[in-house]
Parts: C-alpha cells; structure tokens; sequence
C-alpha cells in the first residue's frame, strides 16, 4: 500500500515537473541584452562595473584604485557628467582570487546588467572572466594589468589594456640599467604567471637570452620569499628587476634588508608605488627605498593632472591617502569618461568599441593612447621614476619599445583641459 | 535503534531511490527555465557543491569517518577534468565526447586520491585522520605551485568553452544548459551514492560507525568498509569539482581553500548528518548566504561594508551552527521529521519495519551526534582500540 502511495507522489511529481518545463518553455531566458534597451544605459545614467581586490594579499597595494576612480566619477557627475548622464560605478571584491572574480564578473553582467566592465583588476583574475565578457560581447575596458593578453583584438575585440605592458616595462628598465649603470650583474624577481614571464620578455629583448644573471618567481599564496631573496644574493646580482605586486615588492626589499643585502631595486608600475610601499616598509622605508628605480606612464606627481586630481581626492575621497593608486585610478577614470563622450548622445556598446579604435581618444599618459582597429595596447611607452628624498617622480628617460626596438623618447603629458571633464 | 539501520536492499527499495532521483533531477532541470542566466549559475554551483556536500555526509554520517578533505577532492576532480579536456581539445576532441571523458578523467583522478586516502584512513581515527585530511587541503596550493608547468600555479587552468548543442541553442541560454549538466550529472552521483548508502554496504558502514568491534565480530571487514566510503565520498567530490571546472571554464587553487572545505563540513552539519536531503539544504545554504550578505551589506557605507563582508558570512555561519545544533541535532533535514513521530509510523503499517524512502534521510542515531564524534574521538588514542 505505501509502496503504492510513493509511485503515485513520483508520478505526480513527475508530471508537475513536466507542467512546469512546458509552461516554462514559452519563456526562453532573458538574453543579457534582451529589452531592446543598451544595457546599464538609462535616459540619465550609465552603470558600469569592475572586479578588484578589497581583502586578500593584493589589497593593499590596490584597494585606492577604485576609490580614486570613484571619486572621479562623482566629481564628473558633479559636473553635469557625460552627455547628461551620471556614472553608476559598481566595485566588487574578488580579493584577487579567479574564483571568485568569475562570480563577481556574472552577477555585474547578468544581475547588475552592467554597460561595461572598467579596469578589471590582476591578470590571474581577470584571465578567467575574458572569455565570459568577450563569449557575451561585453565591452571590457581599460584592464589593470600589464600582461600582453589584453591586446588581442582577433580573439578578443571587447577587451582593451590600461597599463603599458610587462614586455614594454621589462625592456625600459632594461635598457636603463644598461645606460645609466653599464656593466652591473642584472637579475629578475617575479610573480610566477604571465607577469613575471612577460618582465622576463621585456629584459631579455634587451639584455639578451642570456643577460639575465639569475632568475626567481614566487607565488602570491605563499608569503615567504627568504629562499628566492638568498638565491639571488648568492648568484652576486647588483640590480634585481621586481615583477611583483606591491605586497610582494615590500616583502622581497624587506626580506633582503634582513639577509643584510641591498642591491638596486627596479620595479614595475604595478608594484613599485613609493606611498604604498612606504606604508608597507614603515619606519625602514626612507633608508630602504633611496634610489628605487622604476618603470611608469601615468602622470608624475609634478604634473597639473596631479594637482586636479589632488582636489577632487580631498573633496571627493575624504582626503584618502594620496598615492600613484589614485592617479591611476582617476586617470582611468578620465579615459572611460573621454571614451563615452566619444561614444555620442546615444551610447551603445558598438558606438564605445569604435570610439576606442578611432584613434581619437587621447588618454594622460606618457605617450598618446595607442588603440586602433588593429591594436588594443594602450601605452607602449614607459618613462622612469626614481626615488629621491622621498619623492618619485621621472627623471627625464623614457623608452618606445617596438617589436624591433627599444628608443629614447622625449615625453611630455598632455595639458589638462576643462578642468579634466571630457567637453560635453 | 538496530532497526533503523536495517538496508532496504529489496529491488523494490533501491528502484524507489532512483525513482525519486529521476523525479527530482526532472523538477530541477524544469525550474531552470523559472530562472534568469545568474540564478541559473548560482543553481549549478549549488549543484556541484550538492555532489561534494552529498558524499561528506555519507562519509561522516554513515561511516563516522571526519573528512576536512573534501575541498581538495573537488580540487583533483576540477583539474583532472582540466587537463583531460585540454588533452583533448589538443588532439581535435570536442562537443559531448570530450566532456564525458574529461568527467572520467576528473573522476578517475579523485577516485586514485580517494582510495590512497581510504588506505591510511581506513588505519586512522578521529583527530589523527582529520589532521591528514587537513594536510591534503592546505597542500594543494603548494602543489600546484610546484609543479607550475603543469597546473599553472596560483592562476590555475583554464578550458575551452562548450557552447549550448546546436539543437537547443535558440530555447536555452549559456548558463541553462551548463545548471542542466551540473544537475544531470548531480543527479546521477547523488541517486548512486543513495542506493549505495541503502544497500548492505550502507549498513555495514553503520554499523561500523556505531562500535567497529562490534562490527568486526559479526563478520563485516570494518577496513574495508571504511575505504570504501572513503572512494565514494572522493568520487562524488571529484565530480562536482569537474562540474565546477565545466561551469567555469576554469579550475584554480584560489577556489578550493581550507575555508571552503570546512565550509562543505558545515553544509554537511547544518543539514543535517548522513542526509542527502540535508546534504541538498546545506549547499544551498553556503552557496546563497554569502551571496545575500554582499547584497545586504552594500547598502552600508563602502568601507563598513568592505570590512563585513569578507567576514560577516562566516559569522552568520558560525551562529547558524549553533543554533541548529542547539535546536535541532538532526540539521535542518532533521526538522521536518519532528511532527510524525516513528512509533506511530511503524504501527500503522506492521509489515514493513525497515524504513521506507525516509531512510535516505534517516540523521545517524539521535543518541549519537556524529558532531560530537570528533570530541570522542579525542581520548580513544589509536592504541585503545587496537586490541
């Protein structure tokens, strides 16, 4: 009898499921643009979105990027936004870890309907979501991440780099420390991914297959770096290349300083921020950070960019802590602003894709902003700062770095218009 | 009490639990059409956890055996079927085929780890098999450093997509058809892994559990048993870790922490110990709080709720288990029961005392909280049982 009673529950629920599944199929789901709309753009707003480390080991070299920007944006919005539309900037945490940017990313795409995904944070992470972004032809802007997988408009023509690449870095430091302190042992320290892999490119393109003395990675899980630090010390490196994050540049520099060791330090844009380090280095940093050598692009603290930048962080940041994470921040900012703009009265995604590769766009860097229908890299320049007194600004080389090449350039930022708002 | 752990090893019986797992797989995969691209996402990340959870709680609740392993199962399952199907995609393989066997090669690989780790678990207890499944876990992300040229280090291992079959491209979506797959294939493991836990295997694993020696007076070979538990609780891991993979498209040690795995042991708990059902709430539940706390917290302001909401799940979590732990010691699956009590059950139909479909979620006897095997565990050093 009761084995009667269950055949007729499944049966029952057998047949509810199959109600449901027909009257289901009436309504297929909601293609991410389906509504006729453009998504994230409303008659007065444009919602846009981005993954970034707020918690983890990454976090405290970036977590004032997206505040910077956000304060950009809310200055912009200020100031009549772009078109008569204001920025609605969603910042989600994936504490630099893929599986959860592959989460974050979904639900700004499919939840939040997001009209782009700005300055994704972190080539580990946001190598796991481009082919999602690029599968559902979301634009992908401005990644914050040097690696040269951001600039393949064949394979991925929605997804655009911010940063001048790891190859482009790699070589400038190169070709400087063969100019300014010809004949020292060079070595390299990296992160044990494509960054670290494409500094490695970059060196090599200038010193040679073989110019590299020696050559240590670590991984970002693993915070103890004694064993690479003590390697490099024994092969008699003089200079040490850092394709590090910023927690990893401090830990690298202070792991050293305790073997008593202090060769010349040459590092990245992405961890080389003197503010940031400092904060990580305490009371050692002005002794331990003298002379740190590296590679940038964005505006240098000297530059009228920075002064505008300046005030909107004290009026719309809370007067945060003012380092090279906030001009990186509010000049992305600025170059999304400057694209929509470009985009005219009606944005779509289409009309952003072909702004970006008119060639029109001009950017803050170092060097005119490099897209066009054949290139999605940014900046393929890197000038270089170095710390002096405290202060790190640029002291006057910059590097070109072309497929054949490595040359000298005279760089100059561009001026500062309308009070940075992209003129309506 | 010997009563309730009698199998229903009668055909009747195990074709009843696939009966319920075909009818439950078809409502599941019906409800996705109810369901927008990102809840259909959520559906089968909530399914493959389903897998790992399902099997933990067997492993647990029948076996007694303590597992903070299983993250790391669902990590060997996730690059398994990584590397099989990278293999695969190399040689010109794609579509169906290369999903079947990059789900055998997921399977395969945890299978392998489960079964070293039965043979030393079956020789472990308590304290001392929690810390080896403990070390597992925490060595999967140095062992995916290590050997970098192979699993690609901290970034882990990304896959080709497989897009929606030609035929259902214009009436499902991208994430529909992937939740089909990660209930279809949870289906499959959790209605076997049911009937595993119905047969005499099951009851051997009770028993074992209850009093080993005991067990092994009667005849049952308790080292056996324990290994064998072992491997299903691994394989069903393995296979939501290659469903995850599928979902994904990418497998990375980032996913699969410490936290995590003790998130599946809570999922396990809260549901309800050596219930599948249990099993299914508890999944849901790690996978959506979390989720829902983000959303909640965003309304905050920025930096309050950047400080509450790496940390304010794992609070909730915390409280939840105590509070059902508290109320009720069967989980949540034990709840339901409350209200019809077994004695009457029983009474009114006399012919069959061995449980019915109920035994699918019959909680390990009340008078032994498995939570507070570990505990008991504490004092009985290997050697005192070793007679």
């Amino acid at each position: 009898m009761e084995h009667r009673s269950h055949v007729h529950r499944v049966t029952a629920a057998a047949g509810v499921a199959a109600l449901l599944v027909a009257l289901a199929a009436c309504s297929t789901p909601a293609a991410p643009s389906e509504g006729g709309g453009v998504p994230g753009v409303t008659e007065d707003t444009v919602t846009i979105g981005t993954h970034t480390p707020l918690t983890g080991p990454a976090a405290a070299g970036y977590a004032g990027i997206s505040a910077a920007a956000s304060a950009y944006f809310e200055y912009l919005n200020d100031n009549g936004g772009v078109h008569g539309r204001s920025i609605d900037y969603i910042v989600k945490d994936d504490g630099y870890n893929p599986a959860n940017t592959q989460t974050v990313v979904r639900e700004l795409v499919q939840e939040d309907k997001v009209f782009a995904i700005v300055n994704g944070l972190g080539t580990p992470t946001h190598l796991s979501v481009i082919d999602f972004l690029n599968q559902n032809e979301v634009p992908d802007l401005f990644v914050a991440s040097g690696a040269s997988d951001w600039n393949q408009p064949e394979k991925y023509p929605y997804t655009f780099s911010f940063n001048s690449s790891y190859v482009v870095e790699g070589a400038a430091l190169a070709q400087y420390a063969t100019d300014a302190h010809p004949g020292k042992k060079v070595c390299l320290f990296g992160q044990d991914d494509s960054f670290g892999a494409e500094l490695i490119e970059g060196a090599e393109h200038v010193l040679g297959d073989d110019g590299l003395v020696a050559v240590e990675r670590y991984a970002v899980s693993n915070p103890d770096v004694s064993a690479q630090i003590g390697a490099l010390k024994t092969a008699g490196c003089e200079i040490v290349m850092l394709g590090t994050i910023p927690g990893f540049s401090a830990l690298a520099i202070g792991t050293a300083a305790q073997l008593g060791w202090s060769p010349m330090w040459f590092a990245t844009s992405v961890g080389a921020d003197y503010v940031t380090l400092s904060g990580l280095l305490k009371d050692a940093a002005p002794q331990l950070l003298d002379g740190f050598v590296s590679a940038n692009y964005m505006p240098g603290i000297s530059s009228d960019w920075v002064k505008l930048f300046s005030t909107i962080n004290d009026e719309y940041n809370d007067g945060a802590v003012f380092d090279g994470n906030t001009i990186y921040g509010m000049s992305m900012a600025y170059l999304f602003a400057e694209a929509l703009e470009a985009s005219g009265q009606n944005p779509t995604r289409e009309a952003l894709l072909e702004a970006l590769t008119s060639g029109d766009l001009t950017g803050n860097g170092i060097v005119p902003l490099a897209f066009s229908k054949d290139s999605h890299e940014a900046y393929p320049a890197a000038g270089i700062q170095v710390v002096e007194d405290g202060v790190q600004d640029y002291v006057g080389s910059t590097y070109r770095v072309t497929d054949d090449d490595v040359e000298a350039i005279d760089a100059a930022f561009p001026p500062v218009t309308e009070e940075g708002i992209p003129a309506n | 009490m010997i009563r309730r752990v009698r199998p229903s090893t009668t055909k009747a019986g195990s074709g009843r639990i696939i009966l319920w797992g075909a009818a439950i797989t078809v409502i599941a995969l019906g409800a996705t059409f109810l369901l927008d691209p990102y809840r259909n996402f959520q559906l089968a990340t909530i399914a493959a956890t389903f897998c790992a959870v399902a099997g933990l709680t067997v492993l647990v609740g029948s076996s007694g055996q303590l597992s903070l392993g299983q993250a790391a199962m669902m990590a060997v399952g996730g690059y398994g079927y990584a590397l099989t199907a990278n293999a695969l995609t190399g040689v010109g393989v794609d579509g169906v085929a290369r999903f079947v066997l990059a789900m055998i090669g997921g399977i395969a690989a945890s299978g392998l780890l489960g079964l070293l780790l039965g043979l030393a678990a079956a020789r472990l207890r308590g304290p001392y098999l929690a810390g080896l499944t403990l070390a597992i876990t925490i060595a999967i992300a140095p062992v995916t450093t290590f050997f970098s040229g192979v699993f690609n280090g901290d970034a882990g291992l990304q896959i080709a997509n497989d897009s929606v079959p030609p035929i259902l491209a214009t009436l499902i979506a991208m994430e529909q058809w992937q939740a089909w797959i990660a209930i279809l294939v949870a289906g499959v493991v959790v209605t076997a892994l049911a009937s595993l836990s119905h047969s005499g295997i099951g009851l051997h694993m009770r028993a074992t559990r209850d009093d080993e020696t005991a067990a092994r007076l009667s005849g049952i070979r308790t080292g056996r048993i324990k290994v064998i538990a072992f491997l299903a609780s691994s394989v069903t891991a393995g296979a939501g870790g290659a469903v995850a993979c599928f979902i994904t498209q990418a497998v990375s040690p980032g996913a699969y922490t410490l936290a995590f795995s003790l998130m599946l042991v809570v999922a396990a708990v809260i549901g309800g110990l050596g219930s599948i059902s249990g099993a299914a709430l508890g999944s849901a539940l790690i996978v959506l709080l979390p989720w829902t706390v983000t959303l909640m917290t965003e309304a905050l302001p920025a930096e309050l709720a950047q400080r509450l909401s790496g940390n304010l799940p794992v609070l909730l979590f915390g409280l939840l288990l105590i509070l059902v732990m508290a109320t009720a010691r069967r989980g949540l699956a034990g709840i339901r029961f409350r209200p019809r009590p077994r004695r009457d059950r029983r009474a009114s139909s006399p012919r069959r005392p061995q449980p019915d479909s109920a035994a699918a979620d019959a909680p390990p006897a009340a008078s032994e909280p498995v939570l507070e095997l570990a505990v008991q565990s504490v004092p009985s050093a290997p050697h005192e049982r070793r007679k």
